[in-house]
């Protein structure tokens, strides 16, 4: 449908500063805006209207519910969610998504309205300096005041989310620039003078890489999400495979490898596996590849692989040395890296080494999983709600996961067949980041199972966006583990404040009854013998459904590196 | 080791650049100790000049995440005897006070100062020199009753080759 403003004109076409935002989010394929009108940017919704057979807006019952649907969407997808609030509160309210989507670099456009340009300034009704507020934690973000800026703001927008390490971007808009007519001409942005965001492959780095992989004796990969992002899955497994290097993930890099692939080790970090931890303290090199040594992940720095060499493969310059000092930095986009590294390496294996990556999951197995996963009685456990759910989806569905004891559970036991499988909230910690992130995905991938893992605490951050669900019929599947608690910090003052449960404990509404009202079929488990049938139940639905499971209150989730201590310090109680 | 390094930045003229490039010490908590902005010799290109004290290892890693800015072209940090500089500092002092003691002459003389304006009650001294400079005039004058003093932020020129001059150029 065209607008009504809409004129050719000799060089483009007359219209709006809104409507130049409707057609520019077209022109970069934009399928999905997640987003909440309001005063600042009703222009921009007005000219939204016209575009509904080729836009699809979900509005959303909070900012912070529209930026992690937008989240979820672009991890599902690959591509650049798009967001949209008006200015003020709507403007903060999309903050602690941005941040998370900057620390778990996530590609984003967020767009803003803003008060009226001679308004600046002069604290206007719902005026706050988003530019400013929102600086530390985009990738890049500009005001725009005239309609003639817009279209190369938004190229830019797109352009600098997708390329590199991708991340969120903001363009705050005045609502005189969405009012004002213009000629309107978009040209997609392919280069910007000052921004390099894929750093040149040196050759040499490559070699010496290969040199040091080839002598080694004990190496070990560890892979992020840098692998997912750069498209590079292939090119990894076939580097893996030709190496016979044991490979263990991080947990943004989860799905990026098969779980059940010979090499994968499994996974890094304070409640990763036993193995990868325990034996990065004993590697002879060290291979990280798209990951970022977050402190999650290396414990105590000083007691970190400090016996080893490290190679470090990363498109962000400003990642080498940043945490781990490294010895031989390749830097450059990981598809293109990988492919140069493994025509330097040789074809090897390391059967003694990978076994005893195997010994250990022996112990883990005997000491932690299993009675994870087949405790003979007593409350259910997290563990064996998640491992009956990956077994109903084959590793095929796409896990979305809050922050919390939940979250570290279902990363852990989760099976994953392929790459893009799994979203959760990384770097940031982002309790609420579940719901809407699964109503994201489930839109961004349709004919993908997508089940939410949540906890009790997590999920009544964000409640509220059962109404988008509702709304938007997502099919999404919600698995609320409930122990009454915030179940993470109780463990910690458990083991680490005698026990002082100061401000944990969860007093829980009838969350069945919240999600009926919402129109989503519901249902509680508190019993072992109900679980496989309400599980299947669930499964079998055709659309969104919440099953809650009453889980042991005071489970605690092993193994864990105590925070401060050093990874070959993991516990196993 | 914590020492002096000039940090020098090459950027695009954007709104709101400054900010994003503060923040990046702020995140860090460290002290800025002297920030000067102005045009470099490349038209278009900007230039910042940052002083901090910290150890080598940091300011590599600050270096890194300023030049990660998409309007950033170029960042680089030099040691002071890598550099040539200079701040530009003012005092204003009465000027009866002034003139007892030949201070004018001696002011000359000894500082290599200059005198900017003077008026019927107070004149304005203005020297150029690096901060250990400066600071001895600011103790010299505090005795004739200083009225106010302010001194610039550091530029910085690099000493060797014109490898970054290219390097802006071709960017």
């Amino acid at each position: 449908m065209e607008a009504v403003l809409t004129k050719p004109t000799a060089t483009g076409i007359r219209t709006t500063g809104a409507e130049a935002v409707i057609r520019s989010l077209l022109a970069e394929e934009v399928k999905f805006v997640f987003g909440y009108p309001g005063g600042a940017i009703m222009p921009i919704y007005d000219a939204m209207y016209h575009f509904q057979e080729e836009l699809h807006h979900v509005l959303t019952r909070h900012e912070q519910g529209a930026i992690h649907a937008a989240q979820g969407y672009a991890r599902a997808t690959g591509k650049v969610g798009v967001v949209m609030a008006t200015s003020g509160p709507g403007a903060t309210n999309l903050i602690t998504g941005i941040a998370d989507a900057m620390i778990d670099s996530t590609p984003l456009v967020c767009i803003t309205g803003q008060v009226g340009s001679h308004l600046l300034g002069s604290d206007a009704f719902q005026e706050t300096d988003i530019v400013s507020i929102s600086m530390p934690v985009t990738k890049w973000n500009i005001q725009v005041t005239k309609p003639e800026d817009l279209p190369e703001a938004l190229a830019r927008a797109f352009y600098i989310a997708r390329s590199g390490r991708p991340g969120p971007v903001l363009v705050d808009i005045t609502k005189d620039a969405q009012f004002k007519e213009f000629d309107y001409v978009y040209r997609k942005c392919e280069q910007i003078r000052s921004y390099r965001p894929v750093p040149e492959l040196d050759l040499n780095q490559v070699k010496k890489a290969a040199e040091l992989i080839n002598e080694a004796q004990r190496p070990m990969i560890l892979f992020g999400q840098g692998v997912i992002l750069g498209n590079a899955e292939e090119e990894f497994r076939l580097f893996v495979e030709k190496t016979g290097i044991p490979s263990a993930w991080t947990l943004l890099g989860l799905s990026a490898m098969p779980t059940d692939h010979p090499l994968n080790v499994g996974m890094l970090g304070m409640h990763g596996n036993y193995g990868p931890n325990k034996l990065t303290n004993e590697c002879d090199v060290l291979i990280a590849i798209g990951m970022r040594f977050d402190d999650r992940v290396t414990g105590n720095l000083d007691t970190y692989a400090k016996q080893a060499r490290i190679i470090h493969l990363d498109i962000d310059p400003s990642e080498i040395n940043k945490n781990v000092p490294v010895d031989v930095p390749v830097l450059g986009d990981c598809k293109e890296s990988i492919i140069e590294l493994t025509k330097q390496v040789h074809l090897n294996s390391h059967p003694k080494w990978l076994a005893q990556f195997r010994a250990h999951d022996q112990i883990e197995q005997e000491r932690v999983i299993s009675k994870e996963l087949n405790p003979e009685q007593g409350q259910l456990t997290m563990g064996e709600v998640v491992d009956q759910i990956s077994q109903l989806t084959g590793g095929d569905a796409i896990l979305v996961t809050d922050v919390g004891q939940h979250q570290m559970v279902a990363c852990r036991y989760t099976q994953f067949k392929q790459s893009k499988s799994n979203i959760t909230s990384g770097g940031l910690g982002t309790m609420g980041f579940c719901l809407p992130a699964a109503l994201g995905a489930k839109l961004g991938a349709p004919d993908r199972e997508v089940i939410a893992v949540i906890g009790d605490g997590g999920f009544q951050m964000t409640i509220q966006e059962l109404g988008t669900i509702f709304q938007t019929q997502a099919a999404v599947k919600i698995v609320i583990l409930n122990n009454s608690f915030l179940g993470m910090v109780r463990q910690w003052q458990q083991l680490f404040f005698d026990k002082r449960y100061s401000c944990t404990e969860l007093e829980n509404p009838d969350f069945v009854a919240i999600a009926q009202g919402y129109g989503i079929k519901g249902r509680s488990v508190l019993m072992r013998n109900e679980l496989p049938e309400a599980l299947k139940e669930m499964m079998d639905h055709k659309g969104s459904y919440l099953l809650e499971v009453m889980v042991g209150k005071e489970d605690n989730v092993f193994p864990m590196v105590p925070s401060g201590a050093s990874v070959s310090d993991i516990r196993l109680s | 080791m914590s020492q002096a390094f000039t940090i020098s930045i090459f950027t695009e003229n954007s709104i709101g650049l400054l900010n994003r490039i503060t923040s990046i010490f702020t995140k860090r908590h460290l002290n800025i100790d002297s920030l000067n902005t102005s045009e470099s010799e490349i038209e278009g290109v900007y230039r910042f000049t940052i002083v901090v004290k910290t150890d080598e290892e940091l300011v590599q890693k600050l270096v890194k995440q300023i030049e990660k800015q998409v309007e950033v072209l170029q960042a680089v940090y030099h040691l002071d005897e890598q550099t040539v500089f200079q701040e530009i500092a003012l005092y204003k002092v009465f000027t009866e006070k002034a003139s007892t003691d030949n201070l004018v002459e001696r002011l000359i003389r000894d500082n290599n100062a200059r005198i900017l304006s003077m008026e019927q009650d107070f004149m304005i001294i203005e020297k150029t020199g690096h901060k250990e400079d400066t600071d001895e005039l600011l103790a010299f004058l505090r005795p004739y009753g200083l009225l106010e003093f302010v001194r610039s932020g550091r530029v910085s020129v690099i000493k060797p080759n014109n490898e970054l001059h290219k390097r802006i150029i071709n960017f």
